[in-house]
């Protein structure tokens, strides 16, 4: 089975977030790289479903800076077999999702696949908006946040769980089809050592948007980024006994919160 | 003249132990540690990940490398905090070494790939109640009767010993002093072997120490490994490494605990001011982190020179000492910087401080680093 993974590389949860002086973006520097969590969930997949019907190719495909090739090897470590990196600063930088679905779909179309997995959202921007616009550019149909995969032997058909509200639902999706990954999925493997060794030989092949004829100007663009604001301190209700607590605390709540 | 120990490749490793431990201990590490163990499946989550499989050949289903792996690997893995459970699971290799070394292919293919790939553990029995250093004198006796050696005597102090699918074991079968020794392979349920108890100890509690009993315990001479009364060669062989190992984990630990310091030492209050605020503070700090890199860079020489196949027989001993020797210093000032928190199970440094005692007394004191250091001075 042929798998496409898209793959970005996002800043690690630990990393202390900090907005640039412009209120555009985040400071990139000293952040901690790592590759989307959801989409590792992909990675995972690609490659279990590939030694499932021990045959097949899984490519990563990343839009993003030099460093992404760092996410990009992790991927080929794990066991990927080729990459193309859309290495385009210029682009990514403005990219919205509609962009980059669209330098995405470009880089996808020549490639061999039965199913295309992308992570449920990136953990930096949360739009989870590319795999439907990828569906749409590619003509695909899109199922997201999958937690159960199942190929039919012929490759024409899978069927997916994915998460609902309270429960699950069991959907039939013919193949060629994009899956977004949830946690749960699975377990992703870690780049072992020999895995690590391979993936410095496997093939990385890097366009700019313009080798992919990609000419597309982004849709939307970020006006201003802002931190939550910091908690409060907490506030200790007094009072000389429960009764006396509790009318106490649904009185702050009514009109210091304004909850009640 | 400046070379680079880590490449790419090693960053990639330091990444994927790194996971593990977010994923597979950190969670969990600190029960634990009360529990005094840890599951077993950990080992087979290892041995899946490639990290038990380090330095060791293809064939046997391990992962050649570099030393600098190993060191990455080593350094890596401490970062879970707790020095006990990262040496229990890592206990296969200074058991399976010699067995690699001088033992038959059978052996190999038998006692070698299971353990790699976590699903057995291995564990090295030298040290016994009536003493460690001095290994040359050991008492288990091992007897050949037939096609059996009757086994006679007792360990203690054997890491992951309480629950080992098989101990190699040092045994004397020959005469007195060191040309008596061999090397056994001593599977678990063979009759007259049991583990007599889980001991209770300082630090390392994840890790169970066990002490093992041997009595009219019948091994099949085929797991006699190398030559009978060759062992002690393949015990002092081995001996390289595990100090290596103990060196750079003594400089790893110590780097957390500087760390752990220095994030405490910013948002710490005395006075009105953060800790790091005084000076004695600062340059306390600051002779930590020299003790660190200089334990740092002296490790990774030796380590060097050992994987150009140079004789480092002496300098690994240093390097332990001198590395072990500054953790004790940098952990004590850890602690000491943490004030009452730094005695206190909730924070990393208590553990680091109990953990650490250890390193110059496991795979040989320092006294005996010492020993070994002055003879080689020829003096
Ligand atoms: C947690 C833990 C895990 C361990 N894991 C293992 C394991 O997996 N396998 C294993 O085989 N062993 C293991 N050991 C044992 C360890 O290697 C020994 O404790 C160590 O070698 C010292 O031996 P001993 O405790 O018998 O001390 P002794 O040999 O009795 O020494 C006591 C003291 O006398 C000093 N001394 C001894 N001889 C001399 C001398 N000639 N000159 C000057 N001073 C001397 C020593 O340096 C030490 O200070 C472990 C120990 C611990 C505590």
């Amino acid at each position: 089975m042929n798998t496409v993974v898209c793959m970005k590389q996002v800043p690690d949860t630990e990393t202390l977030i900090k907005i640039n002086a412009e209120g555009t973006g985040i400071v990139t520097e000293g952040v901690k790289w790592v590759m989307g969590p959801y989409d590792e969930y992909g990675v995972e997949e690609a490659l279990q479903q590939k030694e499932k019907f021990k045959a097949g190719k899984v490519t990563i495909v990343s839009l993003g800076p030099d460093r992404a090739i760092e996410a990009i090897r992790t991927g080929l470590a794990m066991g990927a077999d080729t990459a193309v990196h859309i290495n385009d600063a210029a682009f990514y930088e403005k990219a919205d999702p509609y962009a980059t679905a669209s330098a995405l779909a470009a880089a996808i179309k020549d490639l061999e696949y039965d199913v295309i997995f992308c992570g449920k959202q990136a953990i930096d921007d949360d739009s989870g908006q590319v795999p439907a616009i990828l569906g749409e550019l590619l003509g695909l149909p899109v199922i997201t946040q999958v937690i159960k995969l199942e190929v039919a032997d012929d490759k024409s058909k899978a069927t997916v769980t994915r998460e609902v509200e309270g429960g699950h639902a069991i959907i039939d999706v013919p193949l060629p089809a994009i899956l977004t990954a949830q946690k749960g999925l699975n377990e992703p493997r870690y780049a072992s050592l020999p895995g690590i060794m391979k993936a410095k030989k496997k093939p990385v092949d890097v366009k700019t948007v313009a080798d992919l004829g990609v000419s597309v100007e982004p849709m939307t663009v970020i006006k201003e980024m802002s931190l939550p604001p910091a908690r409060q301190a907490g506030k200790i209700i007094e009072g000389e006994d429960a009764a006396e607590k509790a009318k106490a605390l649904a009185k702050a709540l009514h009109e210091e919160a304004k909850l009640i | 003249m400046y070379d680079e120990y880590f490449g790419q490749s090693h960053i990639m490793l330091r990444e994927s132990v790194r996971k593990f431990i977010a994923k597979e201990i950190a969670p969990y590490v600190d029960e634990w540690e009360e529990e005094e163990t840890f599951p077993r499946e950990l080992y087979k989550k290892a041995g899946n990940a490639g990290f038990l499989g380090l330095g060791f050949p293809e064939e046997y289903g391990g992962s050649p490398c570099d030393i600098f792996h190993e060191v990455a690997y080593t350094e890596e893995i401490m970062r879970c905090g707790s020095v006990g459970l990262a040496s229990s699971l890592g206990c296969n290799a200074i058991a399976v070494p010699p067995i690699l070394a001088v033992g038959t292919k059978e052996q190999k293919q038998k006692y070698v790939p299971p353990v790699l790939a976590g699903d057995m553990i291995a564990v090295l029995g030298v040290t016994e109640p009536s003493g460690g250093s001095d290994v040359a004198n050991l008492l288990t006796r091992a007897v050949r009767k037939g096609n059996k050696y009757i086994v006679n005597g007792s360990k203690t102090f054997i890491t992951s010993g309480t629950r080992a699918d098989y101990v190699t074991t040092a045994v004397r079968t020959g005469g007195p002093g060191h040309k008596g020794i061999s090397l056994l392979i001593i599977e678990k349920g063979t009759p007259g072997f049991s583990v007599s108890k889980k001991i209770k100890k300082m630090g390392w509690l994840a890790s169970d120490t066990g002490e093992l009993f041997f009595e009219d315990c019948e091994v099949p001479v085929e797991n006699l490994v190398g030559q009978e009364n060759q062992g002690f060669y393949a015990i002092m062989l081995n001996f390289q490494k595990e100090r290596l190992y103990l060196a750079v984990e003594a400089h790893a630990v110590a780097e957390i605990a500087l760390e752990e310091s220095i994030k405490y030492a910013r948002q710490r209050n005395a006075f009105g001011r953060p800790l790091v605020g005084f000076q004695v503070t600062r340059h306390k700090l600051a002779e930590m982190a020299t003790l660190v890199e200089a334990s740092k860079q002296f490790d990774y020489r030796v380590a060097a020179k050992i994987s150009n196949g140079q004789d480092a027989f002496k300098d690994v001993c240093m390097a332990k000492n001198f590395a072990t020797t500054a953790c004790d210093k940098v952990v004590y000032d850890a602690v000491q910087i943490h004030g009452g928190y730094g005695y206190c199970r909730e924070y990393m440094v208590e553990r680091l401080y109990r953990d650490s005692r250890l390193f110059s007394i496991g795979g040989g004191t320092y006294e005996i680093m010492n020993e070994i250091i002055s003879k080689q001075m020829k003096l």
